[in-house]
């Protein structure tokens, strides 16, 4: 018999009213109303990225809760990690992070790895939730070595991971759960 | 807070593979909002980088000293000295990783229906009422035992649209980081003896009635409260972190 652990608590949906627990305000409910936690605040490039989830049909979910987690703007993780969660808005399913553009950060054996946010999406329907990236479209050359972007074997299925440039400073990043176009996600 | 480099983080141990045949797949065409919402193309593996082997950390002192009490907390917020109406329960337990290590100093996030099975969000519109001294959200840290604690209402059930009106059963949604993003976990703990458990599509995504039983918190009559409230213990595991890190191809993937 093989040498037996503990087992991972089973993830579940988060639901349609994940926001009471994680984001009150957005809720509606009366408590913790002056959190922003959409906003990080740390030294470097002031960048926005804002974007959409969509579902199989097309359909932009409207439920979602996204989390964000980078490296500061010299490519550190660790106590200097940044993180940010979104609620998406009920009407247009839109969500927006205010951050700072995150440096390159390390891979494993001294690779580097492409600048990227880290994001997760958590929503009704999501029974465990989904773990994909994004790349910024003005670090081709850095996407070359990637070994993430590098992993993705149907190359055309990269362009997924790359955000659409708005003005500067200023991103646009579509989720797409499933079908055609649809957005690579890790089981790291 | 100490600066831990990049590279210090990089060489960090790997945390052990997600048994992804224990968790719940993406598609469970019973619980249907899955459908539309679940890739059809496999996850990509990847090896853990610095970025999934570190995460958030939270300070103890972001947290209200009610925040982990949901039969007061939403009352004091709103100034009213009443208390939540239902059935009064501690909700207690350890976090512990897959080789039985407690994870301390942890954020743990609830979130439930009231008594009546009604949320408060602007989305729930069941005839249940709300509750004018009840929230239904809460946050504590793991103490640096892994210990965590909560007081609250337990949850009445309340209809879905699913297959016409299916039922979920009480749960308290959670809400977990652990010691690095590659343990974020979001899941419902359950209760002991509900006979709408065994009818729950959602819960029915898991396919394993092992890992259904590892989310139905026991009753426990060692930590009730005389003349106050029951007990529900819970424990949540996260996945471990391994003993050593050895990278045995350096420019390998």
């Amino acid at each position: 018999m093989p040498v037996e652990y503990l087992k991972e608590t089973p993830s579940q949906t988060a639901g349609p009213y994940v926001h009471i627990g994680t984001l009150p305000g957005h809720a509606g409910l009366p408590i913790r109303q002056n959190e922003t936690l959409n906003v990080i605040e740390a030294p470097g490039e002031k960048i926005v990225i804002e974007g959409i989830v969509i579902d199989g049909s097309g359909a932009p979910v409207k439920d979602a809760m996204l989390e964000l987690y980078q490296a500061d703007s010299k490519g550190r993780v660790g106590a200097n990690t940044l993180w940010a969660r979104a609620g998406t808005i009920f009407e247009t399913g839109e969500w927006r992070f205010d951050t700072i553009r995150p440096g390159a950060l390390e891979w494993r054996g001294g690779k580097m790895q492409a600048p990227h946010l880290t994001l997760l999406v958590f929503a009704r329907g999501i029974n465990m939730h989904l773990h994909t990236r994004m790349y910024f479209p003005e670090d081709e050359a850095a996407h070359a070595t990637d070994p993430a972007l590098n992993r993705v074997e149907q190359v055309h299925r990269r362009r997924t991971l790359i955000a659409e440039k708005v003005k500067d400073g200023h991103y646009r990043f579509i989720i797409r759960l499933q079908g055609e176009n649809e957005t690579v996600f890790f089981d790291m | 807070m100490t600066t831990s480099p990049s590279a210090a983080d990089a060489r960090r141990p790997d945390f052990m593979k997600r048994d992804r045949s224990w968790h719940p797949p993406a598609y469970t065409p019973g619980y249907k909002t899955s459908v539309l919402r679940s890739p059809k193309c496999a996850l990509l593996s990847l090896d853990q980088g610095p970025g999934e082997k570190t995460g958030p950390t939270f300070r103890a002192d972001m947290l209200h000293e009610l925040d982990n009490d949901l039969i007061s907390n939403f009352a004091s917020a709103t100034g009213s000295t009443g208390l939540a109406i239902g059935e009064r329960i501690i909700v207690h337990g350890r976090v512990l990783d897959e080789a039985g290590r407690p994870v301390p100093n942890t954020l743990i996030e609830i979130w439930q229906a009231n008594a009546g099975g009604r949320y408060r969000h602007k989305k729930d519109t069941y005839l249940a009422p709300l509750d004018p001294n009840f929230g239904g959200c809460g946050r504590c840290m793991t103490d640096e035992n892994g210990y965590y604690f909560f007081r609250t209402i337990k949850p009445g059930a309340y209809p879905w649209p699913n297959h016409g009106s299916d039922w979920r059963p009480a749960h308290i949604h959670f809400s977990i980081f652990g010691e690095a993003f590659a343990q974020r976990l979001i899941s419902q703990l359950y209760f002991e003896g509900d006979p709408l458990i065994p009818l729950c599509p959602i819960v029915h995504t898991i396919a394993d009635e092992r890992a259904v039983q590892q989310l139905v918190a026991k009753l426990d009559m060692g930590e009730m409260r005389p003349f106050d409230c029951l007990a529900y213990r819970f424990d949540i595991v996260l996945r471990g972190r391994q003993q050593t890190f050895f990278e045995n191809k350096r420019e390998g993937m």
